[in-house]
């Protein structure tokens, strides 16, 4: 369970978005940032939960993402959705256009990932990526629309997850042993805990405090 | 020896390029400031189009932006490969032809920066694309002033010595204000937004915390809707650097505007010249405040690069007719290239 303490700063309005004739005309309630995702009692989402080995290195070559599910990354409104993505590397990251208008799909790496910039016009066919290289916070935006963002966290592994809106995440088929499990927001960085797995599995809470 | 006779029509064609060139800069100001740089995703086609048949209905969002700046790149180009023909054709001196070449074979080159900034997805590239558009407007305002009748009259007058001090003076300071151009150009290719949100304190202090908590804080407590990079010490650094160099430019503008005055006359036109240059960077300081105070809005963050554009221009001018006053400008043409030895070995 990942819950926030504190009050973040508040979301703003993307008023580029309001004012755009098309994207504007998508929403019915004004459209906003979405950083800090908080429930009523804290409950933290679109936190990313990784398991490292239990001295805190990374744990690599254990990637099984050829081999799973893709992920889906939607434009829709004008924003991507979800906008915090987790997936493996070699794992397909397929992005769909379901608005009425072009975008321009537009990768950017600092860890040596290959950067794409694809048009997507709206009803085309959906583009698929792969990337081999672990990575915190890929960004993927359109500069048609600058104010469309989505990071997608790359990992050599299949031990992660990404809190959902109750603030919970499951990691599933993890070995039994010792893990350093570390939580990490885009905003309010990482925090990290070292916890014994047994058969039966275990919990972890993080509790992130908004400054 | 070769007579310079003054040709209107090249002049006003000169000034116009000239002033296309600044609404190049304008637009592609507009391309950072809009963060839009990559809505064109191929070159140079627009979207498979030929870039000239590009239907204007499919030009939303950044795609506005970009591809008028690439349409007015092209005009530019245009005007200046005729510029250069004309300078070539018609104008006696050998410099000037060489000068028109240079200014065609750099705005060639600056398309091409331009362009492949696009293909090979170069942030890097965009910054050094923003610098030399900057020097290519140097180069264009100097062509129009040496096709001037202003400038022919100064070549026709006897020397009148401008002191070394002064000329070294505004040309220091004219370097200072291109450097600082740089450090606007590669914070602006950052595309990390206000790496220092508060003005004239940095978020509270004379000089802001850079410890990599304090980065945390200030990340986690951005909002942003576009540049949302998340900041680095490098970066805040960066603008403090800007900030001082800024200080400086005011402080040695200030001092080139008095002695100016003071060794010249206030009716000279150096001293005109150098006056105005005061106001540009009081305006410029301005503007530099308001990018800050609205969160880097585009049309004021684009202001501020088109008045340090001006600065440059108008402190490179001074400098020129200065030399041009200095030195009796030569009417034949090897002349004129000793008469630039000689300002180069003033310095």
């Amino acid at each position: 369970m990942i819950t926030l303490k504190g009050t973040p700063p508040a979301e703003v309005e993307i008023t580029p978005l309001e004012n755009d004739p098309t994207c504007g005309a998508l929403h019915t309630t004004p459209p906003t940032t979405h950083f800090y995702v908080v429930g009523k009692n804290g409950e933290f989402a679109d936190v990313i939960v990784s398991l490292k080995d239990a001295d805190g290195k990374d744990i690599t070559g254990k990637s099984t993402g050829a081999n799973a599910a893709p992920i889906v990354l939607d434009q829709k409104g004008c924003l991507y959705e979800p906008q915090i993505l987790a997936a493996q590397t070699g794992q397909k990251v397929i992005v769909k256009n379901s608005d009425p208008c072009i975008h321009n799909v537009h990768s950017t790496s600092k860890a040596g990932n290959t950067e794409h910039n694809d048009v997507q016009i709206s009803g085309g066919p959906d583009l698929t990526y792969t990337f081999d290289k672990p990575e915190m916070f890929m960004k993927f935006q359109c500069d048609v629309h600058p104010w469309m963002f989505a990071w997608v966290t790359l990992f050599d592994s299949p031990y992660f997850a990404v809190s959902g809106q109750d603030g919970k995440f499951v990691i599933k088929n993890v070995p039994p042993g010792k893990y350093t499990v570390v939580a990490t927001h885009r905003k309010l960085g990482n925090q990290t805990q070292v916890i014994d797995v047994p058969d039966s599995g275990a919990t972890a809470n993080f509790t992130f405090e908004a400054k | 020896m070769t007579n310079v006779k003054f040709n209107r029509s090249l002049y006003w064609f000169a000034v116009l390029t000239a002033v296309a060139t600044f609404l190049l800069l304008a637009a592609g100001g507009m391309v950072t400031s809009r963060e839009a740089g990559m809505s064109v995703p191929d070159w140079p086609n627009s979207y498979g189009y030929n870039m000239f048949s590009f239907p204007p209905s499919k030009w939303i969002g950044g795609i506005f932006y970009e591809h008028t700046h690439r349409l007015w790149a092209s005009t530019v180009g245009f005007l200046t490969t005729i510029l250069a023909a004309w300078l070539l054709w018609k104008d006696p001196r050998k410099w000037m032809k060489r000068l028109g070449v240079a200014a065609f074979l750099l705005v060639i080159a600056q398309g091409v920066l331009g362009g492949l900034r696009v293909v090979l997805k170069m942030d890097n590239l965009g910054t050094v694309h923003g610098v030399v558009g900057q020097t290519f407007f140097v180069l264009m305002c100097s062509l129009a002033l040496f096709t001037s009748k202003f400038w022919l009259r100064i070549s026709e007058q006897p020397k009148v010595n401008v002191p070394g001090t002064l000329r070294t003076l505004v040309l220091a300071t004219t370097f200072l204000i291109f450097c600082q151009l740089i450090l606007g150009s590669t914070m602006r290719g950052q595309h990390a937004g206000l790496s220092i949100n508060t003005f004239p304190s940095a978020y509270g202090k004379v000089w802001p915390d850079t410890s990599p908590d304090a980065i945390q804080m200030y990340n986690a407590q951005r909002v942003e809707i576009t540049n949302v990079n998340p900041i680095t010490a490098f970066q805040v650094i960066l603008q403090m650097v800007h900030r001082i160099v800024a200080l400086l430019i005011f402080i040695f503008v200030t001092i080139c505007a008095i002695r100016a005055w003071r060794q010249l006359g206030k009716s000279d036109a150096l001293t005109k010249l150098a006056l105005c240059w005061f106001a540009l960077i009081d305006v410029q300081i301005c503007l530099g405040a308001a990018t800050i105070w609205t969160n880097k809005a585009a049309d004021v963050a684009t202001a501020h690069v088109l008045v340090g554009a001006l600065s440059l221009v108008t402190g490179a001018l001074w400098c020129i007719i200065a030399f041009g006053r200095s030195v009796r400008a030569p009417e034949t043409q090897n002349e004129a290239f000793g008469a630039f030895g000689t300002f180069a070995g003033n310095k």
